[in-house]
């Protein structure tokens, strides 16, 4: 874990660049970080996603993979890679301030 | 007279049924189970069938021939569980009631799950190696094979036995190499993951040996769809791979029996307490094996650790005390790496695999995380192990359901990054 900040701001970044302390994350620190993933400005689309994302991870302590995102929230996998190109959950994971999707068992 | 009954005949099943038929009084409990098939399948078996090593009798025998005396078998396809009514209807019609509930449905591939997976190319082009018939298949095409593009592919985590697409990789490029084929064949591997394995150290031990072996990766590939006619899979982004061969692991998921009963996640997968196997929600309800969305691996050695583990709480459930016995996740998986050689992991929900020795601390004569003719013989013996004492409940000497920290190498993890894993 390293000091960084992001915009001014301290922050605990991971060596991918996502938060380690969730409690540090606003949606200021959001609309930063989705400019460094080349997605900015966040629109109403991208923060239904992002909520969804916060929403399960308080339910599972853990961040919703493709198909939950399709089943459980409602947002289809073509209009995650439209909003998210290029790996949609672990940028939407990162702008909303939850750790980097490693990977399943 | 009570009612344990146990929905699933296959590995966990099975070893529930037969744990159980031991501890429980005869006269107060009976132990129903229910599968809509009459053969077991030795599942890791299926692995071998493609390139000859397994044939039919290797892997099939009669489910009857593993269940005790004492057990009632019950033939049906599962409809409904109505957890408010304590009952399960099977399709017959035919009400099952119960007191305890024990889930063992497992999972299964589901390549409807993905666009044109099942177009013309399926079983011509397009193979699977999780399922019987599907091996079966494979092995048939294999032996026409000339060369070409050979592909193998996992379509989405997560998948039963998650290292069984490498081993098929290592053990492809040994029998093409046998056979005189490997130099008109690009083996291709092509994967969700942004590595080769779901662990750290294991990920990097076995994407070096990947490229040892002159097979090339394709990372971070979620599959769109597959197109029979120009015999490609496009991922979301785009990306195509072409195949002369595909050999897929479709989606997997649970029984639709879980989903009709309103039971499951995403996936059809039991919602499960990870260290008592309740089902969450539920009290009478357990779950065991390939069918909960526990945060292990989906293998047999998991299930046969499970259902130890289960067997203490349901002793605990019945006797009205606390559930006292905790699974902590214990995985333990070879990987078949070609040549007569293999690897070997232990690992659990905290601990990923590392190198060292087992199951004798220090000694061995398993190799941890490391690639030895001895792991190979004994993923070769194991075949002998399922069979003869596995199902049966047995104990297994020396292999405990606990992970051992004794003779494991732990700096190696802790100098790599601990990133949090994360369950689809």
């Amino acid at each position: 874990m390293s000091e960084n900040s992001i915009i001014g701001i301290a922050v605990d970044l991971d060596e991918s660049g996502y938060l380690t302390n969730h409690d540090q994350w606003t949606p200021v620190i959001a609309e930063a970080l989705a400019g460094e993933e080349g997605v900015a400005p966040l629109t109403d689309e991208h923060w239904k996603v992002l909520k969804f994302i916060a929403e399960d991870y308080k339910e599972r302590e853990t961040v919703p993979g493709m198909r939950r995102m399709n089943k459980v929230g409602g947002i289809p996998t073509k209009d995650l890679y439209r909003l998210f190109p290029d790996g949609p959950i672990k940028k939407a994971a990162r702008i909303a301030g939850y750790p980097k999707p490693a990977s399943c068992v | 007279m009570k009612t344990v009954l146990i929905l699933g005949a296959g590995t966990a099943g099975t070893m529930m049924s037969n744990h159980l038929r031991r501890r429980l009084d005869d006269d107060e409990w009976a132990i129903r189970i229910v599968d809509e098939r009459e053969e077991h399948y030795y599942q890791p078996g299926f692995l071998f069938m493609p390139f000859g090593v397994y044939d039919e009798r290797d892997v099939v025998r009669p489910q009857r021939k593993f269940i005790g005396n004492g057990v009632g078998r019950i033939r049906g396809k599962i409809e409904q569980i109505d957890p408010a009514e304590n009952c399960v209807t099977l399709a017959s019609g035919e009400r099952l009631d119960y007191d305890i509930l024990i889930v063992a449905t497992g999972t299964d591939i589901a390549p409807d799950q993905t666009e044109g997976m099942l177009g013309a190319d399926w079983q011509n082009r397009a193979f699977d190696f999780y399922t019987f018939e599907g091996s079966r298949r494979l092995a048939a095409a294999l032996k026409d094979w000339k060369g070409g593009r050979l592909v193998v592919h996992i379509s989405e985590m997560p998948i039963k036995c998650p290292v069984a697409p490498l081993e098929f990789t290592f053990l492809a490029d040994a029998w093409l190499t046998r056979n005189g084929l490997r130099d008109k064949t690009e083996l291709i591997f092509v994967t969700p993951l942004s590595g080769a394995f779901t662990k750290p150290v294991a990920s990097k031990i076995l994407s070096h040996l990947l490229e040892e072996k002159n097979i090339k990766v394709v990372n971070d590939f979620a599959i769109g769809s597959v197109d029979s006619d120009s015999h490609k899979i496009v991922s979301w982004d785009n990306r195509e791979v072409a195949y002369d061969m595909l050999v897929t692991v479709p989606t997997n998921m649970g029984s639709a029996a879980i989903d009709r009963s309103g039971l499951g996640d995403e996936f059809n997968y039991v919602p499960t307490d990870k260290a008592t196997l309740q089902a969450k929600g539920h009290e009478n309800i357990f779950a065991l094996g390939d069918a909960t969305d526990v945060p292990t691996s989906k293998a047999g050695s998991v299930a046969h650790f499970e259902a130890e583990i289960l067997t203490e709480n349901i002793m605990d459930y019945i006797a009205g005390r606390e559930l006292s016995a905790g699974f902590d996740g214990h995985a333990n998986c070879f990987i078949e790496s070609g040549y007569g050689k293999g690897f070997l992991l232990d690992f659990n929900y905290e601990q990923e695999p590392v190198t060292g020795t087992f199951p004798i601390p220090g000694l061995g004569p398993m190799q941890l995380l490391r690639e030895t003719r001895m792991n190979h013989w004994g993923k070769m013996a194991f075949k002998w192990v399922y069979w003869n004492m596995l199902l049966q409940a047995r104990p297994i000497p020396l292999v405990k359901p606990e992970l051992s920290l004794a003779g494991k190498n732990l700096q190696a993890a802790s100098r790599e990054t601990a990133t949090q894993p994360i369950h689809n």
